[in-house]
């Protein structure tokens, strides 16, 4: 695998994400215990690790739905949760949160209401997760991998600023894997920071930028031709070894 | 809140139960096919099957409320949607409010068709106005669904929520006096049925049937309104935006 550097020029502004000493608690068990993090903004930055290494627990917080035992998430300059965000931020859990007994259309149709959009949305969502043919099936009906993409499609109704995307290309073949990507990187393009997670490392050549996290600690963060140098390896399931040990 | 997410929540759930058409048919068969069983049951009894058939109409839509409320709230949280919903700009109030537009509507037919099969075809004898029946079966339907919403939150699988209709419900349908009127309970009894609601709907619907629409009629009307109006406020309660 030779990751190829999607973004040479790197631009530094205001960290869409800031995380500073985030200390999470779920069901008594302790899963975040501390982090700090940037995420930079109109970039893809990918969040990888093993499953378990508490990357959902993270984008929750982010997103502003997971209760947090302290430190501070500031999300496009508001305090993660702010009732102004939830029309700024677009949230896909891993598992997909569609309504099975309704066709796809009938599901963007629902949530682009809420949201208070133009029916054209509803076609462009579903063309850019590649469901425009199964509009009128319904989701019941519909494989692993395509059900993931009509939640996919709901995150990206709103033309958010900030997309959290658990595991979005998780199921997906190929083919579809690159073009989600190419839906990614024109999100990134038009000024949306991307935030995905992935337990697969060959997704992480793909990113802008990389997290590493294992046991809910940052292993390292960066693009990922620097992991590379940094470690000497050309291969970013050694760098992220190779990281992990040196710790 | 927003009347267009009221409205659209309501659409969206007026939909789901249409694609599901067997429990459409329950929903409709079940209530009159039970009424006519005690009907049959109380063949030579016909004061009895008055007494309890009565009611019975306007009982009904609360106990199915309940049950479907209970269910169609878990399947939102465990589906993840209800997350989602919670992550989008919409007040708690539209979900609920569109929820009960939707089972409103649903009550109101299921009320319709077992008070139409109760009073035409089985001769239930209703001194006071049949119509007025169905729409305390509506207001019945409303505390069934505010009951259920709130107590969904407790459940964590569709087993327990199955389960909450004969720990929470049944004993307060036979406490309000269906089968034995709450004067000849045991006092401890009595005192205990005051403080369920059921009791207060179960009165209202008595005493609309008998057409003895008195002062205490308004104040159960009352009684059940402001239950209705508290187990919805503690079910929005339960509804949080922030999880563990």
């Amino acid at each position: 695998m030779r990751p190829d550097d999607p973004e040479p020029a790197r631009a530094r502004g205001a960290a869409a994400v800031e995380i500073r000493a985030l200390r999470v608690r779920r069901g008594g068990k302790l899963i975040l215990p501390g982090i700090s993090l940037q995420v930079r903004p109109k970039a893809v930055t990918g969040l990888l690790g093993p499953s378990g290494s508490g990357k959902t627990t993270l984008m929750r917080s982010i997103v502003g739905v997971q209760i947090i035992e302290s430190g501070a998430i500031v999300v496009l300059g508001e305090q993660a949760g702010t009732p102004s965000l939830r029309r700024r931020v677009a949230y896909m859990t891993q598992s997909p949160s569609v309504y099975a007994d309704l066709t796809v259309g009938e599901n963007l149709r629902y949530f682009a209401q809420i949201l208070g959009l133009p029916r054209s949305r509803i076609d462009e969502a579903a063309e850019a997760v590649g469901l425009g043919p199964q509009r009128e099936q319904l989701v019941r009906t519909l494989s692993g991998g395509e059900r993931a993409r009509a939640s996919l499609a709901v995150a990206l109704l709103g033309e958010p600023e900030l997309l959290v995307l658990d595991e979005p290309t998780v199921d997906v073949d190929p083919i579809l894997r690159r073009q989600l990507w190419q839906t990614f990187y024109s999100l990134a393009d038009a000024g949306a920071t991307v935030l995905i997670s992935s337990h697969v490392m060959d997704e992480a050549a793909r990113c802008h930028e990389l997290v590493l996290v294992r046991a809910g600690r940052i292993v390292a963060t960066g693009r990922p031709v620097e992991l590379l140098a940094r470690t000497g390896t050309d291969d970013l399931e050694d760098a992220f070894i190779a990281l992990a040990q040196s710790r | 809140m927003s009347g267009r997410a009221t409205l659209a929540t309501t659409v969206r759930v007026l939909r789901q139960l249409r694609r599901d058409r067997r429990t459409l048919a329950l929903v409709f068969v079940v209530a009159p096919a039970l009424l006519a069983l005690f009907k049959a049951i109380f063949a030579d009894q016909p004061q009895t099957f008055d007494r309890v058939g009565r009611p019975m109409i306007g009982l009904f839509p609360l106990i199915m409320m309940f049950l479907i409320t209970s269910i169609a709230m878990l399947r939102e949280r465990t589906s993840g949607t209800l997350e989602r919903l919670l992550s989008l700009p919409l007040a708690k109030l539209d979900l609920l409010l569109g929820y009960a537009l939707a089972f409103t509507v649903l009550a109101a037919l299921q009320g319709a068709v077992t008070g139409a099969v109760g009073f035409g075809l089985l001769g239930v004898h209703a001194r006071g106005a049949a119509g007025a029946v169905v729409l305390l079966a509506i207001v019945n339907a409303l505390l069934g669904l505010a009951l259920g919403l709130f107590l969904s939150a407790f459940a964590t699988s569709e087993f327990q929520a199955v389960q909450f209709m004969p720990a929470v419900l049944m004993p307060q349908v036979l406490l309000a006096g269906l089968f034995v009127p709450r004067g000849r309970m045991p006092h401890a009894l009595e005192v205990v049925s005051d403080a369920l609601p059921v009791t207060y709907a179960y009165d209202a619907l008595v005493k609309i049937t008998a057409d003895e629409v008195d002062r205490w009629f308004w104040l159960d009307l009352l009684v059940v309104a402001g239950s209705i109006a508290l187990a919805l406020l503690l079910g929005a309660a339960t509804l949080r935006r922030r999880t563990d």
